[in-house]
């Protein structure tokens, strides 16, 4: 019943069936198709024998290499912590007051403090470091706990307002509004007076007197903050939930209040000091003998307008 | 009389239950699904109600040739015609998601944000483009290559109409959250045990088919359908095993957990592509090659042993979506030299497909059906070789969580699965509604360039996308530091992530002129153009049980 011919435009005999007017032609299956077929089932054995690959009652082959997935993971992270090494033994002996001492190594810690920011810091303060409302610009020099390395190392340790960290920085803005201690009257008018001291308002003697009653405590009488309390400056057109005067007054009458984790016990100490060292060399750190009073560089406000 | 109140009685019970299921249901989910549910019983009660009339305005409608003599092609109409529909729906929405990757923006919470889309888009084109595209290329193929007329006739309208209602409940769960969180079998428990039903029909009406046929051999298609159609079922239900939290809930958790999880899900994800994309689609390369070339098939022999090795080696090779992950690392080198073995079988399908064109290759210039055909299958062979390489795990270790992933799934799927249906539709549909000829050729032409030049855009650019995304996550700076961050990885994709959108337009543009073409043939209409060539068509032998031939 088969019914074979030999198909004319190859010259090479059809198997003899035919399904809808579709025949088969008897052609061997290609040389080059069978040996590459061969030669990866050759490659698979190959394979199979220098690496980890039969099954066996309790674990697999382990393979003539020895090679592990584990292993090779490893190896690959030794190699890179072994560049790190001589870095990460010297910042460790180095207190961070003396790194400025040490360029070579300050620039290293940069380095690596540069990488350490993207993959632990850049979800709240942004890929740039220039933050969001509620989470601080980084590159400019308004720093509301101080700008040192000590400074910046204690706050990347112990964290801001950490829940179980007794030496977490503390502060807490009264909700003037919320909790009737001003009038919405009032509010409004100590709003205009803040957005005054940033040269965005028309100064008012009003809100100016609530000011001083209410705020200067720990704003300072000038507006300038404190960072003894974390206290913002209002002076220098930097806003931290916003400049506008809804934003002003939303802070005044139920403020927000941000929380920064502890990173001591997640990050080792050399890891902090190139954070530290990182977010001090973008653009706003301070030297040391500028920590202490708080008034002294009383400079006159430059209106950089920021987020 | 009698039968039909029976019927109706039966569709009116469904409905109720569906009702009282919806109003006791543990979440809204649920409650619409068994809305959905309860909606299409109401239509199957209308239906079985006002049957006589029905049957005539769905002729009307779809203006099907009616002629019991010849083969059962209603279900293959309507596929057809599904196929078109849901290949539009799943584009589009592939359109959107590229441009919400683009633009974050554009994720409308929460029924249209990227993560409830994406599985719309993957099923959408997977499951109800594909999937009707195999059931009705499947039932078309099996009546004409084994001589007879589908088996349980009433049992593949019940395929057809069932698989759609999955399609539905899929699609709404989707938008509405409802997920079992399990790539490419994202249903939860309900939709897959209805799933079941239909492909468990599926199964008796194509096997029906083949024990009543009237030639003596079965032919290659149909060993890569049945191998499709059992592989699926195996691999649907063993993934699928979960424990629903309430039987008039939504959600399910696995049977499974851990790496074991992981690994039965890989299992059946890579073998969805290797038994539904691949498996299936070559059962349709298989009849529409050799009979729009109007040549035999190169090599009957080579059909055979890739067949089999297709099937043998294909099932073991999912570990190598699991590399460099908790899965033992002899379970990963199994993956690994499956898939490199799995090289050679897998072209075996291209060659005998390039290779059936030997004595007709001036096909490729003057027939744009041909055109589609071979491009498909070029795009096939590429796909089945970068795939053995993406499994090696070095190679692996870099591409990996990649966008290469999406750009080597994509010229699989737009250029293997998505041109040979297009060829496939356009086959399907003069034959189908006994029109002489497509309504136009030339449009064909413009289809096969656009969509080309989509995939190129596509494919190229997530090339590129993959390996700069891999080289960014992996590059280490001189102090031994890692260099960049994440975000910058993404912010460095935009340009190529707006290249692919735009290759997502011309891939769907292309697939907009099919639609109106498809139409334009059902209603009977002729372009006047410059005649091109295509594929011989005789109705007269295009019937059941022909008297054999002996000379």
């Amino acid at each position: 019943m088969a019914n074979k011919r030999i198909d004319e435009a190859t010259g090479v005999e059809t198997v003899g069936h035919e399904w809808d007017g579709i025949e088969e032609l008897n052609t061997p299956l290609p040389r080059w198709w069978l040996w590459s077929f061969y030669a990866c089932i050759v490659f698979a054995i190959g394979y199979c024998i220098v690496y980890p690959a039969w099954p066996l009652l309790s674990h697999g082959t382990e393979g003539v290499l020895g090679w592990t997935s584990r292993g090779q993971l490893a190896s690959e992270m030794n190699a890179e912590e072994a560049r790190r090494e001589p870095i990460m033994e010297a910042l460790a002996a180095t207190p961070i007051e003396k790194l400025p001492d040490n360029p070579g190594l300050m620039r290293a810690a940069i380095e690596g403090g540069r990488a350490a920011f993207k993959v632990n810091c850049v979800q709240c303060h942004g890929a740039g470091a220039a933050g969001s409302p509620g989470y601080p610009n980084l590159n400019d020099d308004d720093w509301l706990w101080g700008g040192d390395l000590k400074t910046i190392e204690t706050t990347l340790i112990h964290g801001i307002r950490q829940p179980g960290d007794d030496q977490t920085r503390f502060s807490q803005m009264p909700a003037f509004g919320r909790d009737g201690i001003l009038t919405s009257q009032q509010i409004g008018q100590v709003t205009q007076y803040v957005q005054s001291l940033s040269g965005k308002a028309k100064p008012n003697a009003a809100g100016a007197q609530i000011f001083a009653d209410n705020c200067a405590s720990c704003h300072g009488s000038d507006g300038r903050g404190m960072r003894q309390f974390g206290a913002p400056n209002l002076a220098d057109a930097i806003w931290f939930y916003g400049g506008s005067p809804a934003a002003i007054t939303r802070q005044i009458t139920t403020p927000n209040h941000g929380v920064m984790p502890s990173w001591g016990g997640r990050l080792d100490p050399a890891t902090i000091k190139m954070l530290a060292a990182y977010v001090h060399s973008l653009g706003g750190g301070e030297d040391f003998e500028e920590v202490a009073p708080q008034a002294e560089n009383a400079s006159a406000t430059e209106t950089h307008e920021q987020p | 009389m009698e039968r039909i109140v029976t019927r109706a009685g039966i569709w009116f019970a469904i409905m109720l239950l569906a009702v009282m299921a919806a109003a006791a249901a543990q979440d809204s989910g649920f409650a619409a699904h068994m809305f959905i549910v309860a909606i299409a019983a109401l239509i199957g009660l209308w239906m079985t109600i006002s049957k006589p009339d029905y049957s005539a305005i769905a002729r009307g409608i779809l203006r099907m040739p009616d002629d019991p003599s010849r083969y059962d092609d209603d279900p293959v109409r309507w596929g057809v015609i599904a196929t078109v529909f849901w290949g539009i729906a799943g584009f589009a929405a592939g359109l959107f998601i590229a441009l919400q990757l683009a633009y974050p923006l554009l994720n409308l919470e929460p029924y249209l944000n990227f993560g409830r889309l994406r599985p719309l888009h993957t099923s959408a084109v997977i499951f109800a483009f594909g999937g009707n595209v195999l059931i009705a290329t499947s039932f078309y193929v099996v009546q004409r290559t084994c001589r007879a007329r589908l088996a349980f006739p009433a049992l593949a309208r019940f395929v057809f109409w069932g698989y759609q209602l999955f399609i539905v409940l899929a699609a709404t769960g989707y938008l509405m959250g409802i997920t079992e969180s399990r790539e490419y079998a994202e249903p939860e428990w309900y939709v897959d045990l209805w799933l079941t039903i239909v492909w468990v029909a599926y199964a008796a009406v194509f096997i029906g088919t083949i024990v009543k046929r009237s030639e003596p051999h079965i032919y290659v298609a149909n060993w890569f359908y049945l191998a499709f159609i059992l592989t699926i079922a195996m691999l649907h239900i063993v993934n699928n095993l979960s424990m629903p939290v309430s039987l008039l809930g939504s959600k399910s958790y696995s049977a499974f957990a851990g790496v074991q999880d992981a690994l039965t899900q890989w299992w059946y994800g890579h073998n969805a592509v290797g038994f539904f994309l691949t498996a299936g689609f070559l059962a349709m390369m298989y009849y529409f090659v050799p009979k729009q070339a109007e040549r035999p098939i190169y090599s009957y022999r080579l059909s055979i042993i890739h067949f089999w090795a297709l099937i043998f080696l294909y099932i073991w090779a999912g570990p190598h979506h699991l590399h460099y992950t908790a899965l033992p690392d002899w379970a990963q080198t199994l993956g690994m030299v499956f898939s490199i073995m799995l090289w050679m079988p897998s072209w075996g399908g291209m060659i005998n497909g390039l290779m059936t064109l030997n004595g007709a290759w001036d096909k490729v210039r003057t027939d744009p059906i041909m055109r589609m055909l071979i491009m498909s299958v070029a795009f096939y062979g590429m796909s089945t070789f970068e795939g053995p390489m993406l499994s090696i795990k070095s190679v692996n270790s870099l591409s990996h969580y990649t966008d290469w992933t999406i750009g080597h799934v994509h010229s699989g799927a737009l250029g293997w699965n998505g041109m040979i249906s297009f060829a496939a539709v356009y086959f399907l549909v003069p034959r189908l509604w006994g029109r002489e000829r497509l309504y136009s050729l030339r449009m064909v032409n413009w289809h096969f360039w656009l969509a080309t030049v989509g995939i190129v855009f596509y494919a190229a650019s997530m090339w590129v996308a993959g390996i700069t995304q891999g080289l960014m996550w992996r590059e280490y700076g001189a102090d031994g530091y890692l260099v960049n961050s994440f975000v910058e990885t993404v912010a460095a994709l935009h340009p190529m992530y707006l290249l692919r959108a735009f290759g997502g337009v011309l891939y769907l543009g292309g697939a907009v002129i099919m639609v109106i073409n498809v139409w334009a043939t059902v209603l009977g209409k002729l372009r006047e153009e410059t005649p091109m060539q295509t594929a011989a068509y005789d109705p007269a032998a295009d019937r059941p049980l022909v008297p054999a031939t002996s000379n």
